[in-house]
């Protein structure tokens, strides 16, 4: 038995250790049981992946065989996915425990439970081979997620989480109708078999409506400009450990889950024949100059960096509007590079909080002088998310326009250019007010946080210049991923 | 006469829609939880219906019956009303707690609470 055999226990050892951990007590039991969870994942999943690109790996449950069964079946894309959320969730582990420390000062054993059991749920989505199994899992991880986002600083979280939960809701509910359809016409869940079957009932109106459906859901998930109205009070006001994991990791995993719908089970045919270009096109387009515009005059550093993320969700969706090979890659590492690049920004901003308590622009006044490293940790990141050469942003902007000019697309190519010099302005009205504007006078002296905050911010900003210089990890496994998408690869 | 054979279908698509509107019309939390739900149990039925064949029997294997109805929808539904109930508890909780908190749970008053969140932290240092 070797370690790909372990394969499914990426989503089981998460899943298993959370109803443990929600009865450990005190502090330190709770977290060092999850960290041992994701970190046991992340191992298995860095494995899974370089034989996933070779050969699909697939996995029956309880040896039912698919089409009776749910089949797990991980390729380039989803392995690259899995690798993503278990790493990010190894790296934001030891940073949120003294956040976490100072932001749910009790009853830590059901908080760390439920971030194992969203971050379970987003493995499993990935890992899935089954349609209705990622509703599943899709609501398990929703659910924990609504829960997360209630344990904010301030009341108005509760807010933010209730509006999450109305909108996931009907996200998932209208990703459920999809796949109802689909089954009534086809009479399968499993993915292959709905992609070997589609095709012969494709020209009917209730496969057209699943589509529809499925992308509706989907949208309203991954907070597709105009559905994206959940999204900025989630990530402002939720605790800031569930903020940097939810916003490196769960609106990407809805592109994920997307990309295998449209390209997998419909098929790149029927896409096209129905407006998908043109939607995810528009809405892409819009959504980078809307949101990018709406993040420069926010009030709280979260908040506009929240917008942000709105913004870099347009990136993708143009990306893979594209329909090529070299578009779905540029989307696919675009969503590796965004969790990277977004975490670090939301850890130096978390950071903050934990110091000063507060992420109000005008409270970055000086704070360049107090806290030097995670200044320039924000900004670095801050250069990642705009796009500058030898970061990681730089890779996917550049691998993004590459595809939209072999399309001859040079609209999209404009917005990009566009979108990065609002990033600018965004980022740069944090950077200038704390290198160039002074502090308030009445602020009490505060220094730098100590290296339990620091260790993981700075691991991602290497992260940020490691795959902005070493790109045959994340392009070469996101082109094989988009060869398997296109139904060119293996 | 296709019309009234998929009846079933007419009231999948009236609930959804009187679902869908009270969650997106109704200011009040626990309205809107309940749109959730019955927007939740149209599709209950449109997964059932699914599953019901004319003249099929219950999905028991014995003998001398030919035609089964096909018993995966209503396992997947189950699955769903879970999800579903999972759902409403975690809305409804939510709703104490904004009760609690703001002494109200229509959506029209709290807005400007949410829209922007100016009002600073209770836990601020």
């Amino acid at each position: 038995m070797t370690l790909l055999d372990w394969m499914p226990f990426s989503v089981l050892l998460p899943l298993i250790a959370a109803p443990v951990c929600a009865l450990l007590p005190g502090r330190l039991l709770p977290w060092a049981l999850a960290f041992t969870a994701v970190a046991g994942s992340a191992v298995i999943s860095a494995f899974v992946l370089p034989a996933a690109i070779e050969e699909p790996l697939r996995y029956a449950f309880g040896n039912w065989p698919p089409p009776i069964g749910i089949e797990y079946r991980v390729d380039a894309v989803n392995a690259l996915l899995a690798l993503l959320i278990s790493a990010m969730a190894v790296v934001m582990l030891p940073w949120a425990r003294l956040s976490v420390n100072q932001e749910v000062p009790e009853r830590q054993g059901p908080f760390y439970a439920l971030f194992l059991l969203a971050m379970a749920g987003l493995m499993g989505i990935t890992l899935t081979g089954d349609a209705f199994n990622v509703f599943v899992f899709l609501e398990i991880s929703s659910l924990s997620t609504y829960a997360l986002v209630a344990h904010g600083r301030n009341r108005a979280s509760l807010l933010s989480a209730f509006r999450y939960l109305i909108m996931g809701t009907l996200g998932a509910t209208f990703y459920l109708i999809g796949i109802g359809l689909l089954y009534i016409m086809t009479g399968t869940l499993n993915m292959a078999d709905l992609a070997e079957r589609i095709p012969e009932v494709a020209d009917t109106n209730a496969v057209r409506a699943a589509f529809g459906f499925i992308i509706i859901g989907l949208g309203l998930k991954l907070a597709l400009f105009p559905l994206h109205r959940w999204l900025p009070g989630a990530y402002a006001n939720a605790p800031s450990a569930t903020t940097v994991f939810i916003a490196a990791t769960a609106t990407k995993v809805a592109v994920y889950v997307l990309l295998r719908m449209v390209f997998t089970v419909f098929g790149v045919e029927f896409a096209l024949n129905m407006p998908y270009r043109e939607v995810f096109f528009t809405l892409g387009a819009i959504g980078i100059l809307f949101a990018s515009v709406s993040a420069i005059d926010q009030p709280t550093a979260k908040r506009m960096l929240a917008y942000s993320s709105v913004a870099q969700i347009g990136y993708i969706a143009l990306a893979i509007s594209l329909v090529s090979v070299a578009g779905l890659a540029a989307g696919l590492v675009h969503i590796f590079n965004h969790a990277l690049m977004k975490g670090a920004l939301f850890m130096a901003v978390g950071a903050v909080i934990y110091r000063l308590g507060s992420d109000r622009i005008e409270d970055f006044n000086g704070l360049a002088k107090s806290m030097p490293w995670t200044m320039l940790a924000f900004v670095l990141a801050g250069l990642s998310i705009i796009g500058v050469p030898l970061t990681a942003g730089f890779i996917s902007k550049w691998a993004l326009i590459q595809a939209a000019i072999a399309e001859g697309n040079w609209i999209a190519v404009v917005i990009v250019l566009v979108g990065s010099l609002l990033a600018v302005v965004y980022i740069g009205r944090i950077a200038e007010a704390a290198y160039l504007r002074p502090a308030p006078e009445n602020r009490p002296a505060i220094g730098e946080v100590g290296p339990g905050l620091m260790i993981p911010l700075w691991i991602l900003i290497a992260a940020n210049f490691y795959f902005g210089i070493d790109t045959s990890l994340t392009l070469g496994v996101a082109t094989r991923g988009a060869e398997v998408l296109m139904g060119t690869g293996p | 006469m296709d019309l009234l054979g998929h009846y079933n279908y007419w009231i999948v698509v009236i609930l959804m829609m009187a679902g869908f509107y009270a969650v997106i019309a109704r200011g009040n939390m626990v309205k809107k939880i309940i749109g959730l739900n019955i927007f939740q149990t149209s599709v209950f039925i449109l997964f059932i219906s699914a599953g019901k064949i004319i003249g099929g029997s219950t999905p028991i294997l014995r003998k001398g019956v030919e035609v089964y109805s096909n018993p995966l929808p209503h396992v997947l539904i189950l699955t769903a009303i879970v999800v579903g109930v999972a759902t409403t508890a975690v809305g409804l909780a939510l709703a104490v707690r904004i009760r609690e908190a703001y002494g109200s749970i229509e959506d029209d008053l709290l807005i400007e609470a949410l829209d922007p969140p100016q009002e600073p932290s209770e836990t601020e240092q």
